[in-house]
């Protein structure tokens, strides 16, 4: 899979820049993650030959394009499908899936609920902008009750979902949540879900500055964000605010928000276990609650066997057990007669 | 010993008909089996409810299987059947206007009681009033036989009821010189598990033969030469199996993995499963979330460079338009499998028709050409997915290939090929010596005599690049939108689908081929019902003559040619005319069609008859 032995050229950044000019609109999110994928990749023992992103449709989707690899660029909400193949007839290769809020859980809902619960070794980068971006500024699954857009303007009466519940609810074996600005962030995420075995789901926040613009104001503003971020580490304590003075516990059966000091200190405070399901779905409904911070990094990481792993096994064993098959044992299998 | 007359006849059809649960299926099956080892040739038209277990004796319930065999070479599943088994009222109030007059009716007598009688709408019991005159009826208690048989077997009195289809298949075997042994090897396999089970069908198998020669009931029994066909080893095949064995050697003989991406539907979910069976041959089935995912998933193994496949009938198509159009934009090789059902919506799932020959053609936004080719037996469906994935790959193109619920759940003798003789297709996958001067990849530089572009597959290394449904560039594929780009790309499409044409063998004539009075003209399923009715005119001094489209789209390049040839044309469809609309736009002549459109292929009487209304 991932594991090379050796890169004989030290790949760099600019070997994945692709010579296509990158078009979306100035100031967009999506520059941030791009170039964050062309740090992260060189670094990661995969050959670049190996490397497919697959897309849909969206301001999002046209991110293969930018990237100096094998790339897809599909149909809408189809990409999990589309990549779900590639996997499957290639298993060295490393695929990304790139996909938008609309693209990936409107209409392409179903396929990446399957996908997530095949576990199939695939990487999904979802580009939560909470708007349809390319088909210029409709309300998506995603968007606020009220939000006024252009197919919404007495606002949106249409209740959003949280992703990354839908991922948990899918079984997903890796969740993680970043956010354009904040680089070093996203960079580990990303890292991280390459290295998982199985789907990794990393949902991204995305300001659209044209048709959202400003929607994660409280987590992307650097003036608010320590207040309003909690980045989970596996086995560190859960705190946040400015001087890390702010910690969750669970009081009786719910999290609470508490000052750090004599009381709570980071060693009696809330751990995070991203192998613990109760913990991942504390954390991904404060995602939804305004009275809490919200969570960042790797909300869940668990084990579970990969389709793919699974299909390869089996014709494996099918080919130990019968031998490998030919056209002869094919055709004369069954009751057969001369003439 | 039976000291019975033995009478040969030629040619016999044989309908099995009784409740959903009375194993009708399987017992046809099983007859089909015995007499294709028997070496008589044959055609088989299974026909069922959509229903799984409609109300048990009602005639929404009835299942069939239709078996015709020959010591001649045969093409369809006969006209109307010589022999009805009525394995209750309700199959015979349904089948009965099908029976050949004096034909036989074999019915279980137990079965025709009160409720059931109303339940089929008789008024009195046909078994013992003069409904049944015309025929020769042989009323059997089957039920209280196997009961008697199997008094002592320790089954519950439903486990013995369950094996009156064997009973009657047994009395069957005798009545037509069948060897009892491949079903009992069947059954003992079958049921390995349940040695009990097993024991009792073998019981009322024995029980119904024995019961054929020892009554005075039956005084003749039938023998059915071995048919004269061309020598070879032979197996008895349905096209939806005869499709999966087609993928597999085509992928074989490309050197390539066969990947499937599927959602079950009727009547093409056997291939799904066929292929799913086969894993020990390095095949990849995948069963996807909905025929989108299915299409899709197959469109991306087809990018990392298998023989890639997608099975569906007629909704599931209608979902897979839209992906259909992007492998013809990123011209990646596809088989697409359209097992036919009746429609629209979702229509008549388990019966046959030939109603999605414009969506195949056409169906799809923008100028999206697929070639499409279709099947025109059970066993010629081999050929076909053989044919249409060699061309899938020669030109980077999808392919459409057409079967339909006739073809694929029927079956008839298969001449096994011997791999050897099989050609080899030819597949490559370009690498770094493939860039020009500048270091540069051309993904959509395309070879001069097909058009089709290289199909460079990730993992190899310098050839990295990047496709999709946005219209491409000439030479380059980057996304392009200039109008006169995308003009010449539309062009180009179309003019590499047009060239598939140079692949076809020459249109065969069967009859006059310098020309005549009358040219019937089909594509697919219809062809053995054709040609029986061709042949049959033809004896009797009628100048009639038939061809058979085995591509739909692009029309071979002699079919005008052809046509010219003839004062009159008939076009027999099962559906209300759509390969003679579009022969219409394509040529001048004069073309009368010959629409049926009941769910049933169309019997060679019901053609011939037309014949000679045309031939006066
Ligand atoms: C079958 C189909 N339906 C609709 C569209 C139009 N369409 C293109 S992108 C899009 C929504 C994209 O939103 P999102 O996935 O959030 O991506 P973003 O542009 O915001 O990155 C829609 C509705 C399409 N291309 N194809
Ligand atoms: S419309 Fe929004 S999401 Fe799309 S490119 Fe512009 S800023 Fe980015
Ligand atoms: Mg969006």
């Amino acid at each position: 899979m991932s594991e090379v032995k050796t890169n004989e050229i030290k790949l760099t950044r600019k070997d994945f820049v692709s010579s296509s000019e990158v078009r979306w609109c100035p100031g967009c999110g999506d520059y941030a993650i791009l170039a964050n994928m062309q740090r992260v990749l060189p670094d990661l023992a995969t050959k670049k030959e190996n490397y497919v992103f697959v897309s849909g449709i969206g301001c999002s989707s046209r991110f293969p394009y930018y990237m100096d690899t094998y790339g897809f660029h599909g149909i809408h909400g189809r990409a999990p499908a589309i990549a779900s193949g590639v996997k499957l007839a290639n298993p060295e290769l490393e695929v990304w899936v790139i996909t938008g809020d609309g693209d990936g859980f409107s209409i392409g809902g179903n396929h990446m609920i399957h996908v997530l619960r095949r576990n199939i070794d695939l990487n999904i980068i979802l580009f939560n902008n909470r708007i349809y971006g390319l088909t210029k500024g409709q309300y998506s699954p995603t968007s606020q009750l009220g939000m006024k857009t252009k197919s919404s303007p007495w606002g949106s009466v249409d209740r959003p979902f949280n992703p990354a519940s839908v991922a948990f609810g899918a079984e997903a074996t890796f969740i993680a949540r970043g956010i354009d600005v904040d680089a070093k962030g996203m960079q580990d995420v990303l890292t991280r879900a390459q290295k998982h075995k199985g789907t990794s789901f990393v949902e991204v926040y995305q300001n659209c500055i044209i048709f959202n613009d400003g929607e994660f104001e409280d987590v992307s503003n650097k003036k608010t964000r320590p207040d309003n971020a909690l980045y989970v580490e596996h086995g560190k304590p859960m705190v946040f605010g400015k001087d890390n003075e702010k910690g969750i516990i669970i009081d009786g059966s719910h999290p609470r928000v508490v000052d750090l000091g004599e009381k709570y200190t980071p060693e009696n405070i809330l751990h995070h276990d991203e192998t613990n399901p109760i913990i991942t779905n504390m954390l991904l409904q404060m995602s939804l609650d305004a009275s809490f911070p919200t969570p960042f990094g790797v909300l869940r990481a668990v084990d579970a066997p990969t389709y793919d792993d699974l299909l390869h096994e089996q014709i494996n064993q099918a080919k130990k057990q019968r031998g490998e098959g030919t056209l002869d044992t094919l055709f004369y299998s069954g009751d057969t007669w001369e003439v | 010993m039976t000291t019975k007359a033995i009478k040969r006849v030629d040619e016999i059809t044989i309908r099995f008909a009784g409740d959903s649960g009375d194993g009708m299926q399987l017992t046809g099956t099983r007859f089909t089996e015995t007499t294709a080892i028997q070496g008589n040739d044959l055609r088989t038209l299974p026909n069922y409810p959509a229903e799984i277990r409609a109300p048990a004796g009602t005639l929404a319930g009835v299942s069939a299987f239709q078996l015709n065999f020959s010591s001649h070479a045969i093409y369809t599943p006969g006209d109307s059947p010589d022999v009805l088994v009525a394995m209750n009222p309700a199959a015979l109030k349904v089948h009965l206007k099908d029976l050949k007059r004096g034909g036989v009716i074999l019915a279980n007598a137990n079965a025709f009681t009160e409720r059931n009688l109303k339940l089929a709408n008789w008024d009195s019991n046909p078994l013992e009033d003069n409904t049944l005159d015309d025929y020769v009826l042989y009323s059997v208690e089957m039920t209280k036989l196997v009961s008697n048989a199997l008094e002592d077997s320790g089954l519950s009195s439903k486990d013995i009821e369950r094996t009156k289809n064997m009973f009657a298949l047994g009395l069957l075997f005798w009545m037509y010189n069948r060897s009892m042994d491949s079903t009992i090897k069947w059954l003992e396999e079958k049921f390995k598990k349940a040695p009990e089970i097993a024991k009792a069908n073998v019981v009322a198998l024995k029980t119904g033969y024995n019961y054929g020669d020892t009554t005075e009931i039956f005084t003749t029994t039938y023998r059915v030469d071995k048919a004269e066909v061309e020598p070879g080893r032979y197996k008895s095949i349905t096209g939806n199996d005869a499709i999966a064995y087609g993928f597999v050697a085509a992928a074989s003989q490309a050197g390539k993995e066969l990947f499937l991406g599927s959602y079950p539907i009727t009547p093409a979910s056997e291939i799904l499963h066929a292929l799913s069976a086969l894993r020990n041959f390095g095949v990849k089935t995948f069963q996807a979330e909905d025929e989108i995912a299915g299409i899709a998933s197959a469109i991306g193994a087809s990018f990392a460079g298998d023989l890639a496949i997608t099975t569906t009938s007629g909704p599931g198509l209608a979902l897979k338009s839209e992906a259909i159009g992007l492998a013809v934009m990123t011209e990646l090789p596809l088989v697409i499998v359209n097992v036919q059902r009746g429609g629209p919506s979702t229509g008549l799932p388990t019966k046959t028709e030939q109603a999605d020959l414009m969506q195949a053609i056409y169906g799809r936004n923008g100028e999206a050409p697929v070639p499409v080719i279709a099947a025109q037996s059970p066993a010629d469906c081999f050929d076909a997915a053989f044919e249409a994935a060699r061309v899938a790959f020669k030109y980077m193109t999808p392919v459409l290939l057409l079967s339909d619920g006739y073809l694929g759940l029927g079956s008839e003798p298969w001449r096994i090929p011997n791999p050897k003789d099989l050609p080899k297709i030819e597949v490559k996958h370009p690498d770094k010596s493939i860039l020009d001067e500048d270091g540069v990849y051309m993904p959509y530089r395309r070879d001069d005599k097909t058009l089709a572009r290289p199909w460079a597959i990730p993992g190899t290394p310098g050839l990295e690049h990047r496709i999709g449904g946005l219209e491409k560039e000439d030479v380059t594929g980057n996304v392009n939108y200039e109008p006169l780009n995308h003009e010449k790309m539309i062009h180009l499409r179309d003019e590499k689908i047009k060239r598939v044409a140079n692949e076809y063998a020459p249109t065969q004539i069967s009859g006059n081929k310098a020309g005549g009075k009358l040219l019937v003209l089909g594509w697919g399923s219809t062809y053995g019902a054709i040609h029986v009715a061709v042949e049959r005119a033809r004896e009797k001094g009628y100048d009639v003559s038939q061809a058979h489209l085995r591509w739909v789209f692009p029309l071979p390049n002699d079919l005008g040619e052809i046509l010219d040839k003839f004062e009159q044309i008939l076009v027999p469809e099962v559906n209300l005319g759509q390969l003679i609309k579009i022969l219409r736009m394509n040529f001048p002549n004069e073309m009368t069609g010959l629409d049926k459109i009941q769910g049933q292929p169309f019997k060679a009487s019901e053609i011939e008859e037309k014949i000679y209304e045309m031939l006066g």
